[in-house]
């Protein structure tokens, strides 16, 4: 008996946003005296990272450094109204709705310094740090606060902004199908090695690596923390999740995590992921967005591998030992395929 | 672990932004690991009261008699809540948007459809004393025969699961039992392939398992509103729904979340806010309602299982000819959002590949199950599922490696997608090629040199000469293998094709449109000239679309009359439904 390693690949792309569109974002942005930015959304934060994207966003489009804006969601009396947190919508929808609030409110933001400095409001400049200058002259400068307590105090002005975006939503032909999906597609290739055991049909992910194209990448780390957890996700569902085991038969019923399989801290794999930004004509700074997709190709690789290893294909996931010593048995031993190139990732 | 390749498409981008693209750390995240963050369920009021469901042990049953006096006598028991004392006791989540019949009952009244369902809900002053009273309900139940398999469901004769969809399909465009898709001639494509290669695959329900539960409190507020602590993943869809079935004006709800222990799709569906909301309108107390781990299990709503059947017609140079697919969602006993996903698996087919013919029938089919919902890239992370392995048994028919295999099919720039629109911003190729490089999988030197802006568009930027059909009409099973009806020319579009993205800002009470936020790298060379990358100008200018008013004060003018509504008020329960054509589905009237 012995153990067979496999190598497999898939290669997917997902549309951003909500089928068809109609799926419209607020944002609305104020200052308090201090020049201190609010964010107000009705967004919902999963543990993805809404709050920061947004946060970024707005800071970003705004000039100012991110420790100056805040982001408040989400509470239907002050925050304006968003579809919700799902179809990998958030960082597209939302960050467009924010830069759109976030202009309107720097170009208060800059015509009430222009006031203070007596410039004209299209010479001046902000510098990230806090400040605002003229453009080329960086010593004719007010700082963001003093810009906003005169605005306050001074000038009467609410430095404010509001932002929708909504892409109109399409119709779809009843005879050929044919629609306005979306507008952004991002895009992924993975390889995985498995090894599987001929004599217990079990399935040890050995590693993966991945490459993403996935427009601006708003915060790296919070992009990794999302293909890496959905990795994680894609393996449990080509190798362990169900709740109907001999599906569409509805026995057994899990009611826990003992009764529920997913993997543990031993069946986590070394991965390691390469993003490429291919930036959206219409998404915010280019940005699409990896929520959904990071758990779609590591299905398929997975069950391409398996074959790879020992010749067998299973086609109803998950691939269980079960299924995978049935095939061995039907093929009268494992038949290991063609080795595909070197020893493992980088 | 994450490697940036910045080299690759650097003359779309500009790489000199302050923030964005920094790793910055979340504001959120300090609260996060020191266990300080306050989600739904960490909001304490006095009173409180909890709600317990009594669900159905059958899969599909006839309800004669449902007797609730012992368990309203129970010690703690507060208010027994039964079908009739919900306001609209039937619902369909996207009704929100105008599509989809109602077919949900919040409190199943004379029938359940799935083990599980909900019946009746318990309202006491503990836990415990809920649960206790729960077993007090005798229900008298007439069971009926169930079935669980999607093409089982189909056929005639099958038990009806749902009444609103007698035939055991979701409708769409109130004509066919199924969404189509067409484009070119499959079955002529067929008929020429060297050889044709039709597998079945199936995905199985999966369950979100979050961290923490489905759950809300809701409690009254002074003023005749209701405040509700919601995990809801679209903070407005769960209170319009809950709106609309417990009958009040949108704003005499407060709902307060955006702070959610993993969602996955979930947390979608609305399932506890509507019974807490009631509660607490027929009590006048705080009431929370939240889903065990057993609950959540079972009938928290999984993704939805799906069958697929994929054939191809292949050539002996490894050319695929044709696909046509036939797919099954498995929605369980109500709508939900299955209908939704049908649609936006329709639009992924097939797969980011440039196929000449292609057609599809995607099904929404009911059965005696938990219904299903939403879950991470449903409609489409199963289809990719079956796509991907039908590529790599395509690749070794074809006798070629599996990556170039993909190269060969990879959509471009400019080639037409089945669903009649030009491919933009792709980026397959790139993806594949570098997976290769950090993998060692050796691609051929014609393979490294492919690229995603060339080799599209030409012939295959058409939308070619096109077979429609009118089979699987609504009703007339018998339909379901007719043949075709005509032949629409090439190059025809019947859909409008995409409108812009709208965006709208104001001040000083003005309209004034602001433009699309529209992505374009600062180009420090014309842009005429041939792109070879250099870094862009370190000063960020982040040319504001807003112009600044002239420097005199403008004269006072009122807002004119049909500006911008007031931005903190958008709620309404039926989000502009009437604004909207026919999208799929049938039309709420």
């Amino acid at each position: 008996m012995a153990r067979y390693e496999g190598r497999g690949m898939a290669s997917v792309n997902y549309p951003i946003g909500m089928n068809l569109g109609g799926d419209p974002s607020q944002a609305l942005i104020h200052s308090n005296p201090d020049g201190k930015f609010t964010v107000a959304l009705s967004a919902i934060d999963l543990g993805q990272g809404m709050k920061q994207v947004s946060r970024q966003i707005a800071a970003e489009t705004l000039g100012v450094p991110i420790e100056d804006v805040y982001v408040d969601t989400a509470d239907s009396d002050t925050g304006p109204h968003d579809m919700g947190s799902f179809a990998s919508r958030g960082t597209h929808r939302m960050g467009n709705a924010i830069i759109v609030a976030a202009r309107e409110a720097r170009g208060v933001l800059l015509e009430a310094a222009a006031e203070e400095l007596e410039v004209d409001a299209g010479d001046l400049v902000t510098d990230g740090r806090g400040n605002i200058h003229v453009r080329g002259a960086p010593s004719r400068s007010i700082t963001v606060k003093a810009t906003a307590q005169a605005a306050q105090f001074k000038q009467g002005k609410t430095i404010a902004g509001r932002g929708i975006f909504l892409i109109p939503l399409s119709a779809v032909d009843a005879e050929t199908g044919e629609m306005n999906p979306n507008t952004d597609f991002a895009h992924a290739c993975l390889v995985a090695d498995v090894a599987v055991d001929d004599e217990t049909g079990e399935v040890e992910v050995l590693r993966m690596s991945s490459a993403y194209e996935l427009g601006r990448v708003i915060n790296p780390r919070m992009v990794e923390q999302q293909l890496v957890g959905g990795a994680w996700m894609g393996i449990s569902h080509a190798l362990y999740e169900t709740p109907e085991p001999y599906y569409p038969d509805p026995a057994h019923g899990p009611r826990d995590f003992n009764e529920y399989l997913m993997p543990g801290p031993g069946e986590i794999a070394p991965y390691d992921v390469t993003v490429l930004e291919r930036p959206a004509p219409d998404g915010p700074y280019g940005g699409k967005g990896p929520g959904e997709m990071c758990a779609n190709p590591v299905l398929p690789a997975i069950a391409n591998a398996v074959y790879n290893a020992v010749g067998v294909r299973v086609d109803e996931l998950p691939i269980t030992p079960e299924k995978i010593l049935r095939g061995i048995r039907a093929n009268g031993g494992a038949r290991p395929g063609p080795r595909r190139g070197g020893a493992g990732a980088r | 672990m994450l490697d940036m390749r910045k080299d690759i498409f650097a003359d779309e981008r500009d790489d000199n932004l302050n923030v964005v693209g920094k790793g910055m750390q979340r504001q959120d995240m300090p609260g996060h690991v020191t266990g300080r963050t306050r989600y739904f369920d960490d909001h304490a009021f006095d009173g409180l009261l909890h709600l317990k469901v009594l669900r159905s042990p059958h899969a599909h049953a006839r309800i004669r008699a449902i007797d609730v006096a012992a368990a309203e006598r129970a010690p703690g028991v507060k208010r027994v809540l039964r079908g009739r004392d919900v306001p609209v006791n039937k619902n369909t989540l996207l009704s929100l948007i105008g599509f989809g019949k109602d077919d949900e009952p919040t409190l199943a009244v004379d029938k359940v459809s799935y083990k599980g369902e909900p019946i009746v809900a318990i309202i006491a002053e503990s836990e415990a004393q809920a649960l206790a009273a729960k077993k007090l309900v005798r229900v008298d139940y007439e069971p009926l025969p169930a079935v669980f398999d999607v093409e089982e469901a189909l056929k005639p004769g099958a038990p009806v699961v749902n009444e609103t969809y007698p035939g055991n399909y979701f409708e769409y465009h109130e004509r066919f039992d199924h969404q189509k898709l067409r484009f070119g001639d499959v079955e002529r494509a067929f008929a020429s392939a060297d050889s044709v290669h039709e597998h079945r695959y199936q995905m199985s329900p999966i369950e979100h398992a979050p961290t923490e539960t489905n759950g809300s409190i809701a409690a009254p507020e002074q003023n005749g509103r209701f405040v509700v602590h919601s995990c809801a993943q679209g903070l407005f869809f769960a209170l319009g729904t809950a709106a609309k079935i417990v009958g009040v004006e949108s704003n005499r709800l407060h709902f307060i979340g955006g702070t959610v222990g993993g969602g996955f799709g979930g947390k979608v569906d609305t399932l506890t806010e509507t019974l807490a909301v009631l509660g607490a309108m027929l009590t006048g107390r705080p009431v929370r309602y939240v889903l065990d781990r057993e609950e959540e299990m079972l009938y928290g709503s999984p993704r939805g299982a799906e069958r697929i059947y994929i054939k191809d017609g292949l050539m002996r140079d490894g050319r695929i000819v044709a696909r046509s697919i036939r797919s099954y969602f498995d929605a369980g006993a109500y709508t939900r959002l299955s209908s939704y996903a049908a649609i936006k698996c329709t639009a992924h087919l097939p797969g980011p590949y440039w196929i000449p013919n292609v057609a599809s029938d995607v099904y929404v089919a009911y059965t005696n199950r938990c219904p299903s919902t939403a879950m991470r890239g449903f409609g489409v992370t199963a289809v990719d599922f079956a796509l991907e392995v039908q590529m790599d048994r395509l690749a070794e028919a074809a006798g070629i490696d599996p990556m170039e295999f993909r190269l060969l099919h990879a959509y471009r720039d400019g080639d037409m997608k089945a669903h009649r629109r030009v491919a933009k911003n792709t980026a397959l190729i790139e993806c594949v090629q570098v997976a290769a490089e950090n993998s060692r999988w050796p691609l051929s030197e014609q393979g490294k040199r492919q690229s995603s802006l060339s080799g599209g568009a030409g012939e295959r930027g058409q939308i070619p000469a096109t077979v429609l059909d009118a089979r699987g009409q609504i009703g007339r099973p018998e339909t379901r293998s007719s043949g075709p009806t005509q032949t629409l020319p090439a190059g025809t579009m019947r859909i409008a094709p995409s409108k812009r993205p709208v965006t709208e800002g104001a001040r000083d009470g003005r309209a004034a449109p602001t433009q699309v936020p529209r992505y374009e790298p600062a180009r420090t060379s014309p842009p005429s000239a041939p792109p070879p990358y250099q870094p862009a100008a370190p000063v960020y200018a982040p040319s504001p679309s807003y112009q600044p008013a002239s420097q005199q004060p403008a004269p006072y003018q009122p807002p004119a009359a049909p500006s911008a509504p007031p931005p903190a008020a958008p709620a309404q329960t039926q989000h502009g439904a009437t604004r909207f054509s026919s999208v799929f589905g049938t039309r709420r009237r």
